[in-house]
């Protein structure tokens, strides 16, 4: 909404009171992101403002302290290995989806996508006794299916969506010049759809490392992930070591928002070129 | 995948007949790889993800735990006319099933359901195990000599009532309704209606939070679509850092920020607009904040990549035909973005009515929504069957909206196309 | 692309697969879990017993933390999946638990430490840990004076601002009633009739918009730093962590209720010989010592009290001064009555 030279006064207080009210609503969206940040640097050990001094204690903490390296330690196992499940089943659904029309398609999809609509309470429930009754509670294992579920519909989606412009006489092509269909697939699919097989891999992943509902249902201490030990560190035991570890989350964030962005870029280069 | 792979193979070496045939032929043999290739997801879903959740609704209904720690008396106890005292039979079942019951939980499990009968069923059955006699003549007199409630014929309505394998007492409950000892079925007391306010609170909570976020999203999303490229992807980052920022830092963030010492109380003081902190957090208050916060990328974003295919060309020849510049914007922009609006509306009040983490950690006890409920029966106090009662409504409701939400979604790429 | 993507891809796939195989293969088979009630308890207890455990018998301890939901405990039971070994429980829980069957019966003979403790910690299935009290705490630089009694804190005139309770009947229903001049030692009679029941939520509506419920241990020394809440009840052990962070936070003893905390081994552990080791080690005078200067909860082993100072000593709520008024805890209402009050609390405090 660009101001005419023309605009009548009105105009203006309205252009700038819009102007205003935007800035007001990023700088609350901004703001506790950013709040959160210079507590963890606190020599203190209430979550307050004002700071009693500078300190890197609680860094010091968090990485000396076995609960929370062990709770970043299993989240590193859980997620790359609920995102690879995620993306392996998801992309294989995504073509799937693509090849063909029949009847019930719409329902599958619905089906597919729907771990992202049901309420995580209810996943976690469903899971906890499921999970108990074939031993998989308080398992490694059943920590990374809960979680490569949750998944899933992100890698449905993104693929999905990025197949849309895809032209499928490159498959007729390679399968017509003696190629197999899994070589076909890794030499002439895989690398036009990978942006968006790895951005739904990436919201995959971000899925299980921030999930923390359906964790403390299903997993045991020994299971605990960064999320759990967040959640009772936020309830039990305020500490700036809280903000420390929001500090480091924030950076990953950074990455990953980064990592989106290249991406994002990488598949409109791609899609401008066909 | 090797279903694909055989099928594959076969097709070079098929028969020619017709054109038509072959065409037809490929086209089936294209739906039969396409369904071999979604298969593994939907099986793996159908397990991990839809037996359990049919598994959970089941225990809204299930009503076993009578019949699978006293399974004698349980069936006895069914045949009981419910006129006067069960006979002998029955007395003595119970008296040998309750001391077999102290191991492996048992004593907890009939304890707990039958306390949903009465609340002080519990204590009861511990003060009966603790006086029972190994032996007795008439097990009748000897469990009433313990307690004078085993000769009223309450306790063994009681009883009879959790012996069935079915009851639709928790979903009836989940409403605030109950058997009377008729069997018909009434309002619970007024002291101990919660859930239709638990609902009404769920329901009011999501749409206030929804409201609020196409308040605040829909003209960020409108700067963000007019505004040239650079600047709004500049702007973009904004919304996407705190979207891929974990809910529990952003949560954490707004205890910080909304307590008594906390900024915003802080800024309020020092510009002289309140004497005193006000409070913020643990209550409806801080709640809307922290969910608002959450949840409003889930607005902006698809708001704005509709807002980005809208032409402002449209628009403009309005105002150049004399229209002013504010209906011009309503009844010739804002109906162009209403997929946005329904989507973003959807998906974020879909969103906010399981939510469960943030209003734990940032409301009170009397800003807790349904899913806190099926949470806590499920942790704090074993009543799996309300769990369950709570969690198929609230389902139910979701894929109502999911309904909705697909419907709409699926027009909006129609009218693209 | 190259040639080699193909089966590079495959294997890939293929480890996966069979790692996630070999994981759920080891399912079930989880490390020696200490399971308490956290925060600065917690930090105490890594210090003065798991460090030293591992160090003594090089088992590691994986600590979690828990507010006291009993009904976890209880479905780990029921649906056979242990995956706590020790937990720290209040003593209505220990006798539930213990009579449900939820709790290891406490071989004493094979413990050998029986006649190291105070009688109040030798039970059927638990071992004491500690004397702990819940506490008046108040920030003393927020307030015109000290509050003496439960009926000042209900006093919102004088003491303007919100109040800290636990989130539960248990000890919130105790101070309603001394609030409403039931003296101490007649707290329990009053409230096992339904008329006392009546009277003590009748004196929480008084002050209901004026409460802020906690359920975290942590929590009432953050919200009176913070300066959310002017006075709470608290654990007194946290408030006392707070003191040393230079916060002028302050505990009225009177109207304090206190009681032990135990530890317990589930049913159905598969570290039983573990556990007795580890509490064992929990019991000596030196490691209680240790827990009990970081943090000033009453040791159960007597011998550990005189190696603690003169001041440390002055903060337990066993010493004669704090017990002046104090209400001790009675376990047997609480495994009778519990359940019921806790319901009707909820309702009542959800509305």
């Amino acid at each position: 909404m660009a101001l005419q030279p023309y605009s009548s006064p009105v105009e203006h207080i309205w252009f700038w009171t819009f102007r205003i009210f935007c800035a007001l609503v990023l700088i609350f969206l901004m703001l506790p992101v950013l709040v959160i940040i210079p507590l963890s640097f606190s020599s203190g050990s209430f979550l307050t403002y004002p700071l009693p001094g500078f300190s890197l204690q609680w860094y010091q903490t968090i990485f000396s302290s076995g609960p929370w390296m062990d709770a970043l330690k299993n989240s590193m196992i859980v997620a790359p290995l609920a995102t690879i499940l995620a993306m392996v089943f998801g992309t294989m659904a995504a073509v799937g989806l693509n090849r063909a029309d029949f009847p019930g398609k719409g329902l599958l999809l619905a089906l597919l996508i729907s771990p992202m609509v049901v309420p995580l309470v209810i996943v976690a429930v469903g899971m906890y006794f499921f999970f108990a009754s074939v031993g998989l509670l308080n398992s490694y294992a059943g920590l990374v299916l809960a979680h490569a579920v949750l998944g899933v519909p992100f890698v449905v989606i993104t693929v999905n969506a990025t197949l849309q412009g895809f032209d499928y006489n490159q498959m007729r092509a390679g399968a017509s010049l003696g190629a197999s269909p899994l070589r076909v697939f890794f030499t002439v699919v895989l690398p036009q759809i990978i942006p968006g097989v790895a951005s739904g891999g990436l919201f995959a992943f971000a899925t299980s490392f921030d999930e923390v509902v359906v964790a403390l249902f299903i997993a045991s201490p020994t299971e605990r992930t960064l999320p759990m030990q967040m959640f009772s560190g936020i309830r039990e035991n305020i500490s700036p070591a809280i903000a420390a570890m929001a500090t480091i989350m924030i950076l990953l964030s950074v990455l990953l928002l980064l990592v989106m962005e290249l991406l994002r870029r990488r598949s409109e280069n791609l899609r401008s070129t066909q | 995948m090797t279903a694909a792979m055989a099928t594959l193979e076969q097709s070079p070496s098929g028969k020619t007949s017709g054109l038509k045939a072959q065409l037809r032929r490929a086209e089936r043999l294209r739906k039969i790889k396409a369904v071999a290739l979604i298969a593994p997801l939907a099986i793996f879903l159908i397990i991990i993800f839809v037996i359990p959740i049919g598994n959970m609704l089941w225990r809204s209904i299930d009503n076993t735990e009578l019949q699978q720690v006293m399974p004698v008396t349980a069936a006895m106890v069914q045949e009981w006319d419910g006129s006067d005292l069960p006979n002998e039979a029955v007395f003595a079942s119970f008296a040998h099933e309750i001391r077999d019951s102290r191991s492996g939980g048992g004593l907890g499990r009939i304890g707990r359901r039958l306390n949903y009968e009465d609340p002080t069923f519990r204590t009861l059955l511990t003060n009966t195990i603790r006086h029972l006699p190994a032996e007795a003549d008439s097990w009748t007199l000897a469990l009433q000599e313990i307690s004078p409630r085993w000769g009223e014929t309450s306790t063994w309505l009681a009883i009879q009532r959790a012996a069935p394998a079915t009851t639709d007492r928790y979903l009836l409950a989940s409403v605030d309704l109950k058997r009377n000892d008729a069997g018909k079925i009434e309002a619970v007391e007024q002291n101990q209606r919660i859930y239709q306010s638990v609902f009404k609170r769920t329901l009011l909570i999501a749409g206030g939070v929804t409201l609020i976020c196409l308040f605040l999203g829909f003209p960020l999303a409108y700067l963000l679509a007019t505004l040239p490229t650079g600047t709004s992807n500049l702007l973009l980052i904004f919304v996407l850092l705190p979207f891929w920022t974990s809910l529990l830092v952003r949560t954490a963030a707004w205890i910080v920020m909304l307590q008594s010492g906390g900024l915003v109380n802080t800024g309020l003081i020092m510009s002289g607009i309140i004497d005193t902190p006000i409070q913020l957090v643990f209550n409806r208050i801080g709640v809307f904040f922290a969910m608002v916060h959450i949840l409003l990328p889930f607005m902006v974003l698809p708001l704005y990549s509709v807002m980005k295919g809208v032409s402002p060309s449209y628009q403009r020849a309005a105002v150049s035909l004399g229209a002013h510049p504010f209906a011009a914007f309503w009844q010739v922009y804002v109906p162009q973005t209403i997929s946005g609006i329904a989507a973003g509306t959807i998906l974020v009040f879909i969103m906010a009515i399981g939510y469960y983490i943030t209003p734990a950690l940032v409301g009170g006890p009397s800003d807790q929504m349904v899913s806190y409920y099926v949470a806590y029966y499920t942790n704090t106090t074993n009543n799996w069957g309300m769990a369950a009662a709570l969690g198929s409504l609230l389902l139910l409701a979701t894929l109502l909206l999911y309904l909705i939400y697909h419907k709409l979604v699926n027009q909006k790429q129609l009218v693209r196309s | 692309m190259t040639k080699t993507t193909q089966p590079k891809a495959a294997r890939r796939i293929i480890n996966t697969t069979l790692l996630t195989a070999g994981l759920a293969l080891s399912a079930g088979a989880h490390a020696f879990t200490v399971i308490s009630f956290g925060g600065a308890s917690g930090d105490a207890m890594q210090e003065a017993y798991y460090s030293p455990f591992t160090e003594k018998s090089g088992v590691r301890v994986t600590a979690g933390d828990y507010n006291g939901e009993f009904a976890r405990i209880r479905a780990m039971v029921e649906t056979g999946n242990i995956s706590w070994d020790v937990v720290e429980v209040e003593s209505p829980e220990l006798a539930r638990g213990c009579f449900e069957g939820l709790f290891v019966p406490i071989d004493w003979e094979r413990l050998g430490i029986k006649d190291q403790v105070i009688p109040e910690a030798v039970t059927e299935c638990g071992v004491g840990i500690m004397v702990w009290s819940t506490v008046l705490a108040y920030d003393a630089d927020r307030l015109p004076r000290a509050p003496e009694s439960w009926a000042d804190f209900w006093n919102v005139e004088e003491f303007p601002g919100m109040r800290g309770l636990r989130r539960g009947a248990k000890y919130t229903l105790e101070a309603a009633l001394m609030a409403d001049g039931v003296p101490a030692d007649e707290v329990y009679d009053v409230l096992a009739t339904a008329e006392g029941v009546d009277r003590a939520f009748a004196k929480l509506d008084e002050l209901q918009a004026h409460i802020q419920w906690w359920e975290a241990g942590a929590q009432p020394p953050q919200w009176l730093v913070a300066g959310d809440v002017v006075m709470s009840s608290a654990y007194n052990g946290r408030i006392a962590a707070a003191q040393e962070e230079g916060r002028n936070l302050q505990i009225t003893w009177n109207g304090s209720v206190y009681d032990l905390d135990y530890w317990t081994i589930i049913e159905g552990s598969k570290h039983v010989d573990t556990a007795y080791d580890f509490i064992r080690l929990a019991s000596q005078a030196e490691t209680q010592s240790v827990y009990s200067s970081r943090i000033p909860y009453g040791p159960v082993n007597p011998d550990a009290i005189a190696l603690l100072s003169d001041k440390q000593a002055a903060q337990m709520p066993t010493h004669a001064d704090n017990l002046v008024g104090a209400l001790a805890m009675n376990t047997e209402f609480w495994v009778d009555h519990g359940e019921e009050l806790e319901q009707r609390f909820n309702s009542w405090a959800s509305r």
